[in-house]
């Protein structure tokens, strides 16, 4: 119903429209919104998704602020302290195995955590995307040689591909991040082109042609304003499979090194103490877990307030 | 049917070529010599030298990758390093172990997933639904190796009723199907499950959705069938796929079992692969992924002909 009205807007304005306004569900029937107002409004309505972007919000501040406001020095052990309970009067919830402080810790550790497990998501997302709007929008030999390729990985689980990589490559964050990224490109790569080879044959497209655009021009505009919503939102619900599979890492050793604080490597050093201080031992873990919970579950609102159907 | 198998083995063959391949690159990936953690830090140029020709790394990458292959191809996956016994052996007395995990955590996720995925398909948006739906965010949103700590926090270290770590009371790594070791793989096993039945009860909770929403059952129930009988066919309509989930989801698992492998040091490949990495053993590193790639790109294919067999409306074209 809005496809023609794109192809006349992008006449019009001389193919200046914003990218949301060209998807087949934009507010044709609440038109002064435009598609993003819509999307928000939609996902307001949704307590489950709104509490979900309060807690990566805080989560996100706590991470920016936490050099400034951790109650104690995250990297000060005190060997006569180790292991104190949670509800201590010193520390908040405990410390750990070196008697460092575990609050200032966790929110020292969330700039890691989130860092390794959101970063090779959005690295994924730029090259997965051109690849697959690539392989989708040229399609014959191109889209062959790409997708064939994309399929090698597929017959990798996700988490063994991970971990051979990382493996081979050794322990370290820029390794885990690399390795993590190449375990995501596939998968963002696969739906791009699906995305894209379903709206190569839409007639808005060959109505740009026919108007005089240039393939770039097309490829900018209609393209990608079409497929990236669709991308965005199965990216974002990679964000949460990240998290868990970076910390996973870490947690192996082969991700952060000590004595930098981060998720999954304290729940590894801690895993000696469950025995002594179990609640401790758990707290990392716990992190991790309603985090990822809640990028999940924000994702899920997400592709709901925008209609994407899976 | 005959066809449609030998077809789908034709378009497989590139996909484990380019498996070998990956596997073949892996070794080359790490940084250094791969003869760098064998050879010793004052070995003379001599030494390395013949090291290198010895394991034939002196010869260009596809001339190594072709000799790599054919004696793959014969099941020489090569020698460990650390061990110095045939990689092949290694692997296969771990994979035992960990298709016994996995297959009891499958099975475990599949009755689960299954149970909760029909009723919350067949009473939308009751207590039972909601969950259902819970239930299946929980489990992909949990970081498994977080909740098996827990469950070794609650199950061994604070009830003590069952063993925390290993696959049997006199440690060795041959899982037996008795009382004892039986002990031994209910943790890891129920840890494991949780990913599967998130994902089998969200996919059955929409399969069952969808069926009920057909015009077909509201003729069987037009026609006076019961509720059994419709019931039946709903069953028989979402097998093929949930089946195929539950395949795929095997396959997952056993190459994604390191984590759970590695808090309860179950001496399975996960166990293995980790040892190989610290101990930069680089050929046992490759076989053991080698093997469960391959493993899990057999696995696809077995399934795919499996729905295909089920399930007379897919084409076998």
């Amino acid at each position: 119903m809005s496809v023609p009205v794109t192809a006349a807007s992008v006449a019009l304005d001389g193919g200046v429209v914003t990218a949301p306004e060209a998807l087949p569900e934009s507010g044709a029937f609440v038109a002064s919104r435009g598609f993003w107002g819509h999307v928000v409004h939609r996902l307001v309505r949704d307590p489950v998704a709104v509490a979900a972007g309060a807690v990566i919000l805080i989560v996100i501040v706590i991470a920016c602020l936490s050099p400034w406001i951790t109650p104690m020095d995250p990297y000060k052990g005190s060997m006569l302290r180790r292991l104190k309970p949670v509800a201590d009067a010193t520390y908040w919830l405990g410390s750990d195995e070196l008697g460092r402080d575990m609050i200032s810790r966790l929110m020292l550790g969330s700039r890691l955590s989130l860092f390794i497990g959101v970063t090779p998501v959005v690295i994924a997302f730029v090259i997965g995307s051109a690849i697959g709007i690539l392989a989708g929008y040229v399609g014959g030999w191109t889209n062959t040689i790409l997708m064939r390729t994309i399929d090698v990985f597929f017959a990798f689980p996700s988490v063994l591909l991970a971990i051979a990589l990382s493996g081979a490559l050794g322990a370290g964050i820029f390794n885990s991040i690399v390795s993590l990224t190449c375990v995501f490109v596939p998968q963002i790569a696969r739906v791009a082109e699906s995305v894209t080879t379903g709206i190569r044959k839409r007639d808005y497209i060959d109505a740009a042609k026919l108007s005089g655009a240039s393939p770039l021009t097309i490829m900018r505009v209609q393209v990608l304003g079409n497929v990236l919503g669709p991308i965005f939102v199965y990216s974002t619900s990679l964000i949460s499979v990240s998290m868990i599979l970076a910390s996973g890492l870490s947690f192996l050793g082969l991700g952060v090194r000590p004595p930098e604080p981060e998720w999954g490597l304290m729940l590894n050093t801690l895993r000696t103490a469950i025995y002594v201080n179990p609640v401790v031992a758990a707290l990392p873990g716990l992190c991790i877990f309603i985090v990822s919970i809640s990028f999940n579950i924000f994702s899920d609102g997400l592709r709901n307030a925008m209609e994407i159907r899976q | 049917m005959l066809l449609y198998i030998l077809k789908r083995l034709v378009a497989v063959t590139p996909v484990a070529f380019g498996v070998s391949i990956v596997c073949f690159l892996l070794v080359h990936l790490a940084p250094g010599d791969p003869l760098s953690a064998i050879l010793p830090a004052d070995a003379t140029q001599q030494t390395i030298d013949d090291m290198r020709a010895a394991y034939g790394f002196d010869k260009p990458l596809p001339v190594q990758y072709l000799i790599w292959l054919w004696h793959v191809l014969h099941g020489d996956l090569g020698v460990s390093i650390a061990t110095g016994r045939p990689v092949l052996g290694e692997v296969s007395r771990a994979v035992v172990n960990s298709l016994i995990l996995a297959s009891v955590a499958t099975a475990l996720g599949f009755t689960f997933g299954v149970l909760f995925g029909f009723v919350a398909g067949y009473r939308r948006n009751s207590l039972a639904d909601r969950v259902a739906s819970a239930l299946s965010v929980f489990g992909v949103s949990v970081p498994h190796y977080w909740l098996g700590m827990v469950m070794v926090i609650v199950f061994s270290a604070t009830l003590g009723w069952l063993p925390p770590t290993g696959a049997g009371p006199d440690g060795s790594g041959n899982w037996r199907p008795d009382f004892d070791h039986l002990r031994y793989l209910i943790l890891p096993a129920v840890t494991m499950s949780v990913i599967p039945t998130g994902i089998i009860a969200r996919t059955v909770r929409a399969l069952v959705a969808d069926i009920l929403a057909q015009d077909f059952v509201e003729a069987l129930r037009a026609k006076g069938m019961d509720e059994l009988g419709v019931f039946k066919h709903v069953v028989r309509n979402a097998a093929p796929t949930a089946l195929a989930i539950m395949g795929l989801q095997l396959g997952y698992l056993l190459g994604g079992s390191i984590l759970i492998e590695t808090v309860f040091a179950w001496p399975g490949t996960g166990f293995l692969l980790n040892a190989a990495i610290f101990q930069r053993d680089l050929p046992l590193l490759q076989g053991s992924i080698l093997v469960l790639a391959m493993f899990f790109v057999l696995l696809n294919l077995v399934v795919d002909v499996m729905q295909t067999a089920l399930d007379p409306r897919i084409e076998r074209a």
